[in-house]
């Protein structure tokens, strides 16, 4: 039986950390994600479960306690938002590099620098094009509601553990803030340490007995080491691309027009969807669910039937960079987005659409899209 | 039915309980909802407001720029808000501290002296709940026990003494609400 409840986002995720059986959460509070670890600490899971929930002194310690704790195959996540992901960003290189399952959460406010407490997407590139340094990718998760807020966490576990490798969930200040009803998951066991030693023994720190011992690193001074080891990595992305793509297509069947967005656009979106049917424009939405791996081969596919498509991001542009490589110029691809924490309303969407797209008679031209955003 | 609903006010006049108690009471008949508030600099201090949305289909946009309802609570508010009610929708505010009446033809106005009432009533934190009666004469798209149900959900028990004289708070301001014609704006005071 499923519980019932009208949450906000980051409250949905934390809860549903506690009911997945997450073994430690590490993290330092920043607005708009602070009510996760306010969540974590008022729920006092240490006594539910057995979880951890530690206020580290900052972002940076917060990480590496991850990557300490995620070395001994145990269920280890933190949230922060986007400073505090950069601050982060040196520490999840290392997790990819050194092959740790571990759960990052962004819950995305404005930039650069400080900038604002109030919603955006900008940190797209942050998250897909690498962040950290070197050749890594993470499987990155895109909610659109509270409810994903929720489930995604135990997905995000599940990846995690499939493939050995940290994985983002991408959130904003929309998401992260807004309540709705949600349906909670029944409370799962934590992991024994037994069963970590017979799951994961053979990579895992958990205590050197009779076996050859375990080193975590992300460290290869010999080269031809050190590519095997990225060629791993670029094998298990490969097997994301194909095994673990995540999108939703809304009203996309006669579409002429179509809206690419995820997360809180995506739910801005739709309504703009809704909205220029009751006009007669026959608009459909495609929403990534997962922004790595990206649904590129269905946008190849959406580029043969639609006569054009606006990325809808809070944004100055950047996902569009990869609705344009997917498309592979056989129809425009523009992009329309609000910055600064401004969130842009169904009805500047669809004036968007109209003016960028379906009047633009200077579609598809180059030199129309440097100032898009302007 | 889909009830798009934009509550604002200053911070502090219980805008964003309302808010919850509302969209609680839709979770109780079963219908979907969704709160978003604004949160940052304008909640310290300045004005606060909320999008509540109840809806028997999924909920598109939690975000919107025109709406079914506007509540309306002071008059930072009503300069922001007046002009974001649909054409036939539906202003909702407490002449308490308005010197900018509402001017619109095209939207049906009510008022509430919820400020008022609530201090009668002798609790002046009971202001919001009033406000809310008014709004549910106006537009009864949930039942008062439904939103008994969803203060239930949304006060912890140690508050659940307080529900019958939010009720009765609810009651007065559905007895109390009246319209609003521009022509009254006219009259000297």
């Amino acid at each position: 039986m499923s519980e019932l409840k009208l949450m906000k986002g980051n409250e949905a995720l934390a809860e549903a950390a506690i009911r997945a059986g997450v073994d430690a959460y590490f993290g330092y509070p920043i607005t708009p994600q602070s009510e996760v670890i306010e969540h974590l600490m008022a729920e006092r899971p240490e006594e539910r479960t057995g979880m951890i929930v530690l206020q580290a002194e900052s972002e940076i310690a917060a990480i590496n306690m991850v990557y300490g704790a995620a070395s001994t195959g145990k269920k280890v996540m933190t949230s922060s938002s986007s400073p505090g992901i950069s601050l982060k960003l040196e520490g999840i290189s290392y997790l990819a590099g050194a092959e740790l399952p571990a759960v990052i959460v962004n819950v995305v406010r404005g930039g650069p620098g400080l900038g604002t407490i109030q919603p955006s997407q900008a940190d797209y590139f942050q998250s897909v094009k690498g962040g950290g340094h070197g050749d890594y990718k993470l499987y990155v998760l895109a909610p659109a509601s509270v409810q994903e807020m929720s489930d995604f966490v135990e997905d995000a576990f599940d990846i995690a553990f499939k493939y050995r490798a940290p994985v983002l969930i991408l959130s904003d200040g929309l998401i992260g803030q807004m309540m709705e009803k949600v349906y909670l998951k029944d409370q799962q066991e934590r992991i024994s340490d037994e069963e970590v030693i017979k799951k994961y023994g053979g990579w895992a720190v958990t205590g050197k007995t009779d076996r050859k011992r375990n080193i975590i690193t992300s460290l290869d001074l010999q080269s031809e080491k050190m590519e095997a080891r990225v060629h791993r990595l670029l094998k298990k992305y490969a097997q994301m691309e194909k095994e673990d793509l995540r999108f939703e297509k809304i009203s996309c069947d006669d579409a002429e027009y179509l809206f690419v967005a995820y997360g809180s656009s995506a739910r801005i979106a739709q309504k703009a969807v809704e909205l220029a049917r009751k006009k007669g424009i026959k608009a459909g939405l495609l929403r990534p669910i997962t922004l790595f791996p990206f649904p590129k081969q269905q946008l190849f596919e959406l580029a043969d039937q639609v006569k054009g498509i606006l990325s809808v991001e809070l944004n100055a542009g950047q996902m569009v960079e990869d609705v344009r490589l997917s498309v592979e110029h056989k129809v425009a691809v523009e992009h329309f987005g609000r910055t600064g924490g401004i969130i842009h309303t169904p009805e500047e969407v669809l004036e968007a659409l109209e003016e960028k797209i379906i009047h633009n008679e200077r579609i598809g031209d180059y030199k129309t899209r440097e100032s898009s955003i302007l | 039915m889909t009830e798009e609903i934009i509550i604002a006010g200053f911070g502090g006049q219980g805008v964003l309980s309302m808010g919850k108690i509302l969209a609680y009471s839709g979770i109780m008949q079963d219908e979907e909802v969704s709160w978003m508030p604004s949160y940052g600099p304008e909640m310290r201090g300045g004005t606060a407001n909320v999008t509540v949305i109840l809806s028997d289909e999924r909920i598109s946009s939690p975000y919107l720029k025109m709406y079914d309802t506007a509540i309306i609570l002071n008059q930072q508010s009503m300069d922001k808000f007046e002009e974001t009610v649909k054409p036939g929708g539906t202003l909702l505010y407490d002449p308490n501290g308005i010197s900018q009446h509402p001017t619109r033809t095209d939207i049906k106005i009510y008022q509430i002296e919820g400020a008022k009432l609530a201090a009668e009533m002798g609790n002046k934190k009971i202001f919001n709940m009033v406000v809310l009666g008014a709004f549910l004469k106006i537009k009864p798209i949930v039942k008062l026990e439904n939103v008994i149900e969803g203060l239930k959900k949304s006060l912890s028990e140690r508050y659940h003494y307080l529900i019958p004289l939010n009720k009765e708070a609810i009651i007065e301001g559905m007895g109390n609400v009246s319209p609003y014609t521009i022509e009254e704006q006219a009259l000297p005071n």
